[in-house]
């Protein structure tokens, strides 16, 4: 009960994870598999922004003010940010050459649910 | 199958709820994410790059390379698009007004679209000084190359919905897709080399004081801007090949008859 008040953001990220996990076993149509996909990612992504959290910590965009010395406490972590920002863009071409694989898969064989379309791969190949 | 499935998830949530307990509060500065490298980026980025903006600096200076070859992941899944689409970089002007356009049937036709049109061309101006904007700003607000690239290639897509993907297609062909993202890698990687060639490390943005009459912070600020401007090239133009691609004419969406 303890880990579900102080860190109730892995949760969050947990859950998130494992509805994409299951959407991808149990669906057969392709595309529900690939919003399932989306839907890892975005709790991977969740999950790395909420670790560069800090108490107290704003944006990191430092003050041009020179005067102070730069207390790091006071600006949340960019590194999970730059990390996820690339993650983001490559995520879209991802899921872009996902979509694209499904319309051929649906050209060639007439579906997109997995079954029948292993069904008329394997009576193309006879 | 579905037993299976969420057999497999409990197992996975019980996993990780065992795990959670040792990972550090919400919120903590002294977690081990937010005390090492990171506290050094903060407090030095403005001194080294003079980027306020700590992760425009990370992204483009400290983890340079790292950048570069995302960026050429998403080159990449464009050209993995393109293959699996269908190029069509050879073909004669005449034969892509034939084919069948799904989104102009979508926005209504010539005559119920109109509305849709005239507002998405005095919209479309202020999308791309804003994604210029938001280029050139990126050392001082929140933005950069990845965001910029996005929103001009979110202003073709508008363009697309409301005229048609071909005349979206007549204004920035295929061909012209390809060019501008790989121009843009080789923005990035030429950036790089000329770095080299000065004397100094691949992506060492310091060396290029010889030719900027500027001290060594300034002319990494100033090459900062010159990789995003190759990043912002190359993710534009593969937003909008990969979304022009899948509504295409090799498309299963147009060939219904």
């Amino acid at each position: 009960m303890d880990i579900l008040i102080s860190k109730y953001n892995y949760c969050v990220a947990l859950i998130l994870f494992l509805m994409g996990c299951y959407g991808i076993i149990v669906k057969t149509n392709l595309f529900k598999k690939v919003i399932a996909l989306s839907i890892v990612q975005a709790s991977i992504m969740l999950f790395y922004i909420s670790i560069a959290v800090k108490t107290n910590g704003g944006i990191p965009i430092v003050s041009k003010d020179l005067s102070t010395p730069i207390d790091p406490a006071l600006y949340a972590n960019p590194l999970p940010h730059v990390l996820m920002l690339t993650a983001i863009v490559v995520g879209v071409g991802t899921v872009g050459m996902g979509l694209a694989i499904i319309q051929r898969i649906y050209a060639e064989f007439g579906s997109v649910d997995g079954p029948e379309v292993i069904s008329a791969m394997e009576q193309s190949e006879l | 199958m579905k037993v299976i499935a969420f057999i497999i998830c409990s197992a996975l949530a019980a996993l990780f709820l065992i795990a959670t307990g040792d990972l550090p509060d919400w919120g903590s500065a002294e977690s081990p994410a937010n005390s090492y490298l990171s506290p050094y980026y903060l407090t030095n980025a403005l001194n080294d790059t003079k980027t306020p903006n700590v992760v425009t600096a990370v992204l483009a200076d400290y983890r340079g390379l790292d950048t570069m070859l995302e960026t050429t992941v998403v080159l990449i899944a464009g050209f993995a698009v393109l293959l699996l689409m269908g190029s069509r970089i050879g073909e004669p002007k005449t034969v892509v007004k034939r084919e069948m356009d799904i989104l102009k049937v979508l926005a209504g036709g010539d005559q119920i679209g109109l509305i849709v049109r005239i507002t998405s061309q005095l919209l479309i101006p202020f999308i791309v000084v804003f994604a210029l904007y938001v280029l050139t700003h990126g050392h001082y607000s929140p933005g950069g190359g990845f965001q910029a690239g996005v929103i001009l290639g979110a202003v073709f897509i508008l363009y697309s919905f409301s005229n048609g993907v071909q005349s979206a297609r007549l204004a920035f062909s295929q061909r012209l897709q390809v060019i501008c993202a790989i121009v843009g890698i080789l923005v990035y990687s030429g950036v790089g080399l000329t770095c080299t060639l000065l004397g100094g490390t691949f992506l060492d943005y310091s060396a290029l004081a010889a030719i900027t009459n500027l001290d060594s912070a300034y002319s990494r600020s100033l090459a900062i801007l010159l990789v995003e401007c190759g990043v912002t090239l190359t993710v534009m133009a593969v937003m909008f090949l990969i979304f022009s691609s899948l509504v295409g004419q090799h498309s299963p969406l147009n060939n219904k008859n």
